[in-house]
């Protein structure tokens, strides 16, 4: 029937966010390679303020964070609530508005920052006028996809769109109350709250930006694109459902294990310490469900670098999230915190699971963007995923042992009640382990370049062209 | 520590407003027959989408 193919999804937006975010990952990841090197040898600072650690390490941040996981995460919903509502985007203009507006936003991050404008609070340092256009942008993608759902032609909301959706909102809210500000300039504002008061509404941001941005909309690509790579079905679809309600219900208190040993209310330190342990049932249930999904299938592995990519990535999100609730507690923190073991767990879970999970989805996205099955160079995918993984376990391992070797330092008394060592010999004592992690990051920052080598390659030898929307399977949204 | 009477009103109805969608999901029939929804997915999609299956299905 010639009416078959006659709607078409709309794939540009989804191509538009799947190559920035390559080539976000690259700057981002640059950026890191140069600030840790930076730690280790200071003399890279070049007496140059805007390329000192304290401007360029927010840059890091809010390039990997925001610019790389926030294009993936732009693409692979758009993509995702597409084919399974098997509806066109809602409001194709307003998709294609919060394109340009995320990456204006990205671009006045790469100034802004490098210049000294911040508003301080970590993870939401850009300046009143840019969290404006965030909060407009923002509201912009919660239309399109809401609006895309409200359409579908399919009955069930498919459980990679609740995590999407619960992703969208909980940023939306998160953003508003924690970057209430009053402006005294355009490049200068105070936040509305005031000492302990605005450090418990920057951990509740804080650790809810890694619940939300970085797990759950980073689970929705887990629940659609490991069952798509490996032609199986999710291995309990009732289990996923029971780990998106379980984890929205548990999250949104974790965040004062941010601020043990601090003004902080002891009570309240109590509170997001148990709230933490808490998080590791349904964190480990959506581990196991999605690596079971491959249960009767494990030869996949063997030769598709892809799920390689998918299942690795998980594997490293059950361990930072058994780490995590372990770094929680109130004794093991007392080591833990302000040492480089804090780093490595966040870059666990970065490079590990967030940056793993979008990187596979990616190679699986973007050849079909392009009317092909494959990209350009299978081979460079596997050169890809050894590099990316060898050099995690060098950044993390480093960082686990400088963390701990940090923490005993610090706590060391002689019998007299003095210190054994000073700071500066704890930081002198750092040093390999420094070297160590920018060997690691360059092995990370190489296989982000191949991918970039690779992206360009199956861009130019493939053809961008709107697949067309089955109208065979269409059942009622409503009925 | 008066931040905690914003914080946690805001917690509390932000529980309620998920209490309410998932009571909204489970009596609009969203959670019915849900086995047959994992394999949707595999189902539906262009002629590039579906090479997976057919790879991996033989």
């Amino acid at each position: 029937m010639a009416t078959t193919h006659s709607a078409t999804y709309n794939d540009t937006v989804v191509r538009q966010f799947a190559i920035a975010a390559v080539i976000w990952g690259v700057v981002g990841m640059a950026a890191g390679v140069l600030i840790a090197s930076q730690l280790a040898w200071p003399e890279l600072n070049f007496g140059i303020p805007w390329l000192t650690y304290g401007r360029l390490r927010p840059l890091h941040t809010n390039a990997v964070i925001f610019a790389f996981g926030g294009c993936a995460l732009f693409a692979t919903s758009y993509h995702v609530v597409q084919r399974t509502c098997q509806t066109r985007l809602f409001a194709g203009p307003l998709a294609s508005f919060t394109f340009w507006g995320w990456q204006l936003v990205i671009l006045a991050a790469a100034i802004s920052l490098p210049m000294g404008y911040t508003s301080g609070k970590e993870y939401a340092e850009l300046e009143w006028p840019i969290d404006i256009l965030i909060a407009v942008v923002w509201v912009s993608y919660a239309i399109v996809f809401f609006g895309t759902i409200g359409t579908r032609k399919i009955r069930h909301i498919y459980v990679a769109n609740w995590f999407y959706g619960a992703f969208i909102i909980a940023v939306a809210l998160l953003h508003i109350v924690n970057s209430a500000a009053v402006p005294v300039g355009l490049t200068k504002s105070y936040s509305v709250y005031a000492g302990v008061q605005d450090a418990m509404v920057q951990w509740w941001y804080g650790h809810n930006a890694v619940g939300f941005f970085l797990t759950a909309g980073f689970l929705g690509m887990m629940y659609y694109y490991i069952p798509k790579q490996a032609g199986m079905p999710v291995y309990s679809y009732r289990l996923s459902i029971v780990h998106f309600w379980a984890l929205i219900f548990t999250y949104m208190w974790a965040g004062p294990h941010h601020l043990h040993y601090t003004a902080l209310p002891d009570w309240t330190q109590s509170v997001g310490m148990v709230f933490s342990l808490i998080l590791l049932a349904p964190s480990w249930g959506g581990m196991i469900n999605g690596i079971m999904t491959l249960s009767g299938a494990w030869y996949k592995l063997r030769d598709d670098a892809i799920l390689k990519f998918l299942i690795v990535a998980l594997s490293f999100y059950g361990m930072s999230t058994f780490e995590g609730p372990m770094m929680s507690i109130k004794t093991v923190n007392s080591l833990s915190h302000y040492t480089d073991w804090t780093v490595g767990h966040v870059h666990s879970g970065a490079l590990g699971w967030v940056g793993l999970i979008s990187m596979g989805s990616l190679y699986y996205l973007i050849p079909r963007m392009f009317g092909r099955t494959t990209m350009y160079s299978v081979q460079a995918i596997s050169v890809h995923f050894w590099a990316a993984t060898i050099g995690i376990v060098l950044y993390i391992a480093a960082m686990w042992i400088a963390g701990v070797m940090q923490g005993l330092m610090w706590r060391a008394v002689n019998p007299d009640g003095t210190l054994v060592y000073s700071f500066v010999e704890s930081v002198k004592a750092t040093y390999p382990f420094y070297v160590i992690r920018v060997a690691g990051g360059l092995l990370y920052l190489g296989g982000m370049i191949l991918m970039l080598w690779n992206t360009v390659m199956t861009v130019m030898a493939g053809r961008a062209v709107n697949a067309p929307i089955p109208q065979g399977h269409a059942q009622p949204a409503h009925a | 520590m008066e931040i905690l009477f914003v914080l946690i009103p805001v917690s509390v109805l932000l529980v309620l407003a998920i209490l309410a969608i998932l009571g909204w999901a489970v009596n609009s029939g969203q959670f019915e027959d849900i086995d047959a929804e994992g394999h949707r997915i595999l189902q539906a999609g262009d002629a590039n989408e579906q090479d997976n299956v057919e790879r991996h299905q033989k």
